[in-house]
Formats: structure tokens, C-alpha cells, sequence
């Protein structure tokens, strides 16, 4: 094979050339607002090593993808000791992003021969069926350990608190799911019946003093209710100016709720709000006149953690809801539906189903689901304003849908754990963690259009499919 | 009387900003119908560099406003054009004849990528920029109120009116604008044609962020202040000006921006600025139920 290195080069220089015009202003030029005025804090120095990273990675790139296996696996690896070297860059990021690199010359290298590996292992009939069960058995393992983890060991405060919150996002994916992922109907403001839920169960519990288990099915009703009304003159856009629109919504409520004090208290928030009870049992240290703690109901000793643990398995719960519900309903004539309206809305007009109205359910289900969550959030926070309820937490939910592939349930799960739970293990990530998102978005959207986990059967199929050719 | 023309100045100044980058959703959308959710952000990133622009033009000892202007212009025009060219190029470009909602996912990966780029390498905080132009003119005085229209405000119409017209120049009379209309009509013949498609989509985007920079410019010199998150709202407004005007449009794009800028000035002026917000979205959404093809715009057929 003829490898035209001149060509190689010059490409990878014009890849820096552009990366050094990007960087040139934004990050070369820092601007800082100490006392009066702005000054400059240059960073031409990392710009630089970051043009020089990027110059290689692409040389690097190109390499693998032309077969070069041993020049670009030792680029690769170059990079990577460098970057994982006690070399003194001038910042951690630099590190990181030099190590990245690397690794991911090394992967485009091997991975002609692990494609191809797996692609043998998923064509036998062995591979196929393993793979069938092995995503069965994964998925009650992870259920069983779900049970199991305030038992665990690991059940300490963080932990349980961090758990809680990913079932929280795993339970806003699913429901998020059946509007994305099953009806194919891009929603850019599924925040706002999260909001719905959460200000039903704040403003019935602090002033009228309902109890979460009687506002629960209430907050859940709200958002759908809220879901019909906004999805009724809304559902019959075309798919982009849908996704606009929500978001408008998501937004106009978020205003309303800021501004609207006497219904909402403005942005100072709303505090107080009880938590879950336990068949009338509160879990305090002390219980308030007439009522009994949970420890004194069950005659064990009071720990600042069972409060945890319950929230957690409420969650669970929700969450296990959500998705069976998910599972059944696919099965059903609506469900089918749903899904023939994401392939093919004209085909589904002609066969007679009306469109506006089956978008109508998922997009009410999906709000019902939303509202419950929302509820679970404030009774778990205690405290809510609108400062939870902006843009950005229907774009962390969406790209959880997406990054765990649209459709596909253990995907969410999957999704969550590695959008919400990695960036709260590892603290120093948090400042990139909004850049991951953005960045795993648009490579999910590129190279894995379908989501992490690639494999999603139809639900129903006309033609049984032949044993392999 | 007086309050009223003092706000109507106002609302043109505004809506001048909103028009030209209503301008950049308007044309990527008629050339290859997608919402370009980031647009709002490049908007950002031109003033960003804008600001540092102006920075350096105090640092190299530039006094005179309008050698700066002129300079700053320039460098945010081809920066900036250069985040469009490359955004294109690497997160739509792979997606034509991915499934539909792919570009619109993208792009708002894009848009999240974008905003917490600039927070990470310029900081959170809003960034105060000094006033390079000042003074103005009293045009009359009634009612003990002074109706005033800055040198800024008539920098900004007439930069926005002279960056129009020579757009719409190119469209109309340019090699390159016949392309972009023929791609626009149907881009697959356009191709049997001899056009480059891609370039031509190249260029468009490249054409959208340039006018988004001077936007984002002009947005700096008159507010004063610019921070990591002003492309979102900005971005919306726009879009709703593009939307109500005519998607597709290029006379609509900036008569929706003149109106949305009317609306909001108005509304804020007369009713409650809280809700000036609400009064744009809501206007997007009444807009795109009951006409959804704009003022401007023509009716479109849904191909199968």
C-alpha cells in the first residue's frame, strides 16, 4: 500500500492549523476581572501543547485507519507515557488530554481485529443466543444487586445518597423513554413536568399538609393533565419545531414559577417540605405530636441513614414501575403504535391511526412519569425553587436517553450510571462533566446513532428471520 | 409620545441584533432544513472574541473607535467563522441521511459543548467591557423627557443595514448565491449539476456564524457585559424571529427580528419586564401552531 506521508502531514497540520484557530482567542487569551477592569492571562503555552497533542493524535489516526498497526501503536503509546509521565505540564487537563489521545490512537489500532472478533462471536448461533440471555441475566443481576445495596457494605451515607440519585435520573430516563425513544417525539422541556410534580407535592404538603403518598398518584395527574394541554395544539408540528416548542414550555413554566411569587415564593424557593412517611411512621430523631418515628414503630435503635434507605427503595420502586410499565405497554395496540408513528408517520395516517392522538398519550405518560419523579425530588430534597428546573436538566435527561440508545431500557440504566455517577466518584471530572455530555452527544450521534448498546429488536416483526446465511 | 419613540429607537437597536442572527438559523435551514440549535452560541463565542478584540485594541494603543470597530469586526468575523465551518463539518456533516432528529440532537450537544467550553476557559462570571463608543443625539424633548438616539444605536442599524444588503447581494447575484439557492431547491439536482453541495453548505454555515460575530459585537458594545450563557436566550429570540418571520426567509429573518425586538421592548416598557421572556415564547409557540410558515413564508410541501 502506498502511504503518500507528504499527504498524512499536511492533513494533520491543517487539523492543528484549526484547532490553534479555535483555541487562539477563547483559550489562548484568558480574560480575568481582578478589581478594575480585564486583564489578560495568556495560555499560549498550553494552546500550544494541545495543538502539538492534536497534530500527533491526528498523524496517529490516520495511521491506524490505513493498516500502519506498529507506527501508530507506537504513537500511541508515545502519547499516552507522556501524558501519564510525572513531565510537569502546566495543567492537569493537559495531562488528561494528552493521555486521551493516546489511548485513543491505541484503540483505532486494535480495533479492526476486536471488530472483527466480535462480530464472529455475535454471528454463531452460540454468541447469538449467549447474548440474548447474557443481556436477560445482566439485567436481573443489576436488579438483585439494586435490592441489595443498602444491605451491602457500601451503604454508607454517600453512597446511598449518590444511588438515589442516579435511580432518580434512571427513573426521569425511562419515562423520558416512552415520549424519545418509543414515539420518537424529541422533547426539549421534560423538565417542566418534573416541575410539576415537585411544586404539586410542595405546595399540597406545606399548605394543605397532605401526606406523599396521598399526593403521589395527585402530582403524577397534574403533569399529565399539563402534558395533554401543552401536547394538544403542539403534537401535530413536525418533529424539530416539536422539540423547540417544548423547550418553550419548559422555559415559559420555569419563568412562571420564578416569577409568580405568591403561588410559588419566587426564586427564594420552598422549604419545609415533609418527607415520605412509612405507613404514618416519620423517620426523625423525635416525631412530632401524634405520630411515631419509624424506629420506634420497628423498636430499633434511630440511624440518620434509614431515611436514605427508604427514599432509596421508594425510588427503586418508582423507577421499577416505570420500566415495567414501559415493557407491557409496548405490547399493547398503543404501544405499537407509538413505535410504528416513530418509523413512519404517513404509513401510520393510511393504516388509519391518529397520529395526534397516539403522541398525545406517550406524551402525557411521560409527564405522568415526570410528575412522579418530581414529587420523589421534592420530598427527598425538602427544599425546591426553580434553580432545579432549568434547560440544562432536560438536556442532562435527554442525553441519557440518547447516550443509552433511544429505546432501549437497560441503556438508560447504563447511561445514568455513567453520566451521573462517575463525575460524583470522581470530583475533579465535574467542572468537564457538562463537556462530556455535549461531547458524547454528538459522537453518540455520529458513530452510534443507535446508542451505547447498538442491539434493540423490533418489537413486532412481519417475517420471522431466517437462521443465518 | 416621547417614551413611545424613545422605545421604538430602542427596539429597532435590538431588533437590528436579533435580525442578523436570525439571519444564520434562517439560511442553514432553508439549505438543509435543521434547527442549528448552536447558532445561538456562536453568537457567543463572536462576542467573546469581541471582547478580548477589544482588549487587544486597548493593549496595541488603538484609540480611534473606528479603526477598532473595523478591526474587531474582522477578527470576530473570521474567528468565528471558523467554529461554524468546523462545527459543520464534524458534527452535521456526518449525519445527512442519519435518521431525522439526528442533526437537531447533535446540534444541541453542540450548543451544551460550546457553553461549557467558554465557562471552562474564561470563567463563569460576566465579563464587563468599557464603552468604546459614547454620546449621542437628542432628537426632541416632550414631556420633560429627552428622547436620545446614541452614535451606538445608529453604528448598530447602520452596520446591521449595510451587512444585509450585501448579503442579499451574494444570494441574489453571486456564482455562490445561485448555488445556495439551487441547493436549496433541491439539492440532490443541484449536485447532478455540477455544484459542490458541500461546500456550498460550507460556506452558508460559514456565512451564518460571520453575521452571528458582528451580532455577537454589537450585542457587547451595547450591553456591556457578555458571559457564557447569552447565546441560550438570545439564541431563542432569534430563532423565534426567524420562525415568525418566514423560516427560510431572508427578508423574513429580519423583519422578525425587528418585531421581536418591538415586542420585547414594548412589552417590557409597558407591561412587566419579568414576563418580556414569557412574551417571546409564547409568541414562538403561537407562531409555529398557527402559522408555521411565517409572515414571509412559503407553504411547505412534505416530501415522502
Amino acid at each position: 500500500m502506498g502511504v503518500r506521508l507528504p499527504a498524512l502531514l499536511k492533513d494533520s497540520a491543517l487539523t492543528a492549523l484549526m484547532a490553534a484557530a479555535l483555541g487562539l482567542f477563547i483559550v489562548g487569551f484568558q480574560t480575568r476581572d481582578i478589581g478594575k477592569g480585564l486583564f489578560f492571562d495568556y495560555q499560549f503555552v498550553d494552546l500550544g501543547i494541545a495543538v502539538v497533542t492534536i497534530f500527533f493524535g491526528r498523524l496517529g489516526l490516520h495511521l491506524a485507519a490505513m493498516g500502519l498497526k506498529w507506527p501508530s501503536f507506537a504513537l500511541g503509546t508515545v502519547l499516552g507515557a507522556i501524558g501519564a509521565s510525572p513531565l510537569r505540564l502546566p495543567s492537569t487537563f493537559l495531562h488528561w488530554f494528552v493521555v486521551i489521545a493516546g489511548v485513543l490512537i491505541i484503540l483505532r489500532t486494535i480495533w479492526p481485529w476486536a471488530n472483527a472478533a466480535l462480530a464472529t462471536a455475535r454471528h454463531s448461533q452460540r454468541g447469538k443466543a449467549m447474548g440474548q440471555r447474557g443481556a436477560k441475566w445482566f439485567g436481573v443481576i443489576l436488579l438483585i444487586a439494586a435490592v441489595l445495596l443498602p444491605l451491602s457494605p457500601f451503604s454508607n451515607q454517600k453512597n446511598m445518597d449518590l444511588a438515589v440519585l442516579i435511580l432518580t435520573y434512571v427513573m426521569l430516563g425511562w419515562g423520558l423513554n416512552i415520549v424519545v425513544g418509543l414515539a420518537g417525539l424529541l422533547d426539549l422541556g421534560y423538565v417542566a413536568f418534573y416541575a410539576v410534580g415537585a411544586y404539586s407535592y410542595a405546595l399540597l404538603s406545606t399548605q394543605y399538609g397532605l401526606g406523599f403518598w396521598a399526593v403521589l398518584p395527585l402530582a403524577g395527574m397534574f403533569a399529565a393533565t399539563f402534558g395533554l394541554l401543552l401536547g394538544f395544539p403542539v403534537l401535530r408540528l413536525r418533529g424539530d419545531y416539536l422539540a423547540i416548542v417544548t423547550m418553550g414550555f419548559g422555559e415559559i413554566i420555569r419563568l412562571v414559577l420564578l416569577n409568580w411569587v405568591d403561588l410559588s415564593n419566587g426564586p427564594a424557593g420552598i422549604g419545609g417540605i415533609p418527607g415520605p412517611t412509612f405507613f404514618g411512621a416519620v423517620f426523625a430523631e423525635t416525631a412530632p405530636a401524634g405520630k411515631q418515628t419509624f424506629a420506634q414503630m420497628m423498636n430499633i435503635p434511630f440511624t440518620a441513614n434509614q431515611r436514605l434507605v427508604y427514599l432509596y427503595y421508594i425510588i427503586l420502586l418508582l423507577a421499577l414501575v416505570t420500566n415495567f410499565f414501559t415493557q407491557r405497554i409496548r405490547r399493547l395496540p398503543v404501544g405499537r403504535a407509538w413505535e410504528a408513528l416513530r418509523e413512519d408517520e404517513t404509513a401510520c395516517r393510511a393504516l388509519g391511526i391518529n397520529p395526534t392522538n397516539t403522541k398525545l398519550t406517550a406524551f402525557a405518560v411521560g409527564a405522568m412519569f415526570a410528575g412522579f419523579a418530581g414529587s420523589f425530588f421534592a420530598a427527598k430534597q425538602r427544599f425546591i425553587s426553580p434553580e432545579s428546573f432549568t434547560f440544562i436538566e432536560s438536556a442532562i435527561i435527554l442525553s441519557i436517553v440518547v447516550l443509552g440508545g433511544m429505546g432501549s431500557q437497560i441503556g438508560v440504566v447504563l447511561a445514568a450510571v455513567l453520566l451521573i455517577g462517575l463525575p460524583e466518584w470522581f470530583r475533579d471530572l465535574g467542572a468537564y462533566r457538562m463537556i462530556v455530555f455535549g461531547l458524547a452527544m454528538v459522537l453518540i450521534m455520529v458513530f452510534r446513532p443507535r446508542g451505547l448498546i447498538a442491539h434493540r429488536e423490533p418489537s413486532v416483526r412481519l417475517h420471522p428471520v431466517r437462521a443465518g446465511p | 409620545m416621547a417614551y413611545f419613540t424613545q422605545q421604538l429607537i430602542n427596539a429597532v437597536t435590538l431588533g437590528a441584533i436579533y435580525g442578523l442572527i436570525a439571519i444564520g438559523y434562517t439560511m442553514v435551514y432553508g439549505i438543509i432544513g435543521m434547527i442549528n440549535f448552536a447558532h445561538g452560541d456562536i453568537f457567543m463565542i463572536g462576542a467573546f472574541i469581541s471582547l478580548i478584540g477589544f482588549m487587544i485594541c486597548a493593549l496595541l494603543g488603538i484609540s480611534s473607535a473606528p479603526a477598532a470597530i473595523l478591526f474587531v469586526l474582522l477578527l470576530s468575523m473570521v474567528f468565528t467563522a471558523v467554529y461554524g465551518w468546523t462545527i459543520e463539518r464534524t458534527a452535521y456533516r456526518p449525519l445527512r441521511g442519519s435518521f431525522k432528529l439526528a442533526p437537531l440532537i447533535s446540534a444541541i450537544g453542540v450548543s451544551i459543548l460550546l457553553e461549557n467550553y467558554v465557562q471552562l476557559a474564561q470563567g463563569a462570571r460576566p465579563k464587563p467591557a468599557g464603552s468604546v463608543v459614547q454620546g449621542g443625539y437628542n432628537l426632541f424633548s416632550a414631556d420633560g423627557f429627552d428622547v436620545r438616539v446614541t452614535w451606538l444605536q445608529i453604528i448598530i442599524v447602520v452596520v446591521t443595514v449595510v451587512l444585509m444588503a450585501g448579503f442579499s447581494w451574494i444570494i441574489a447575484a453571486t456564482p455562490l448565491g445561485r448555488q445556495q439557492r439551487a441547493c436549496e431547491q433541491d439539492m440532490k439536482m443541484a449536485a447532478l449539476l455540477g455544484v459542490d453541495v458541500d461546500r456550498t453548505i460550507s460556506l452558508t454555515f460559514v456565512m451564518g456564524s460571520a453575521l452571528a460575530a458582528v451580532a455577537g459585537m454589537l450585542f457587547l458594545m451595547y450591553y456591556g457585559v457578555v458571559d457564557f450563557f447569552i447565546g441560550f436566550l438570545a439564541g431563542i429570540k432569534a430563532f423565534t424571529a426567524a420562525v415568525l418571520g418566514g423560516i427560510g426567509s431572508l427578508p423574513g429573518a429580519m423583519l422578525g427580528g425587528l418585531l421581536i425586538g418591538l415586542i420585547e421592548v414594548f412589552w417590557a416598557g409597558y407591561f412587566s419586564s419579568e414576563y418580556k421572556d414569557v412574551a417571546v415564547f409564547a409568541i414562538l409557540v403561537l407562531v409555529l401552531i398557527f402559522r408555521p410558515t411565517g409572515l414571509l413564508g412559503k407553504p411547505e410541501i412534505e416530501k415522502v
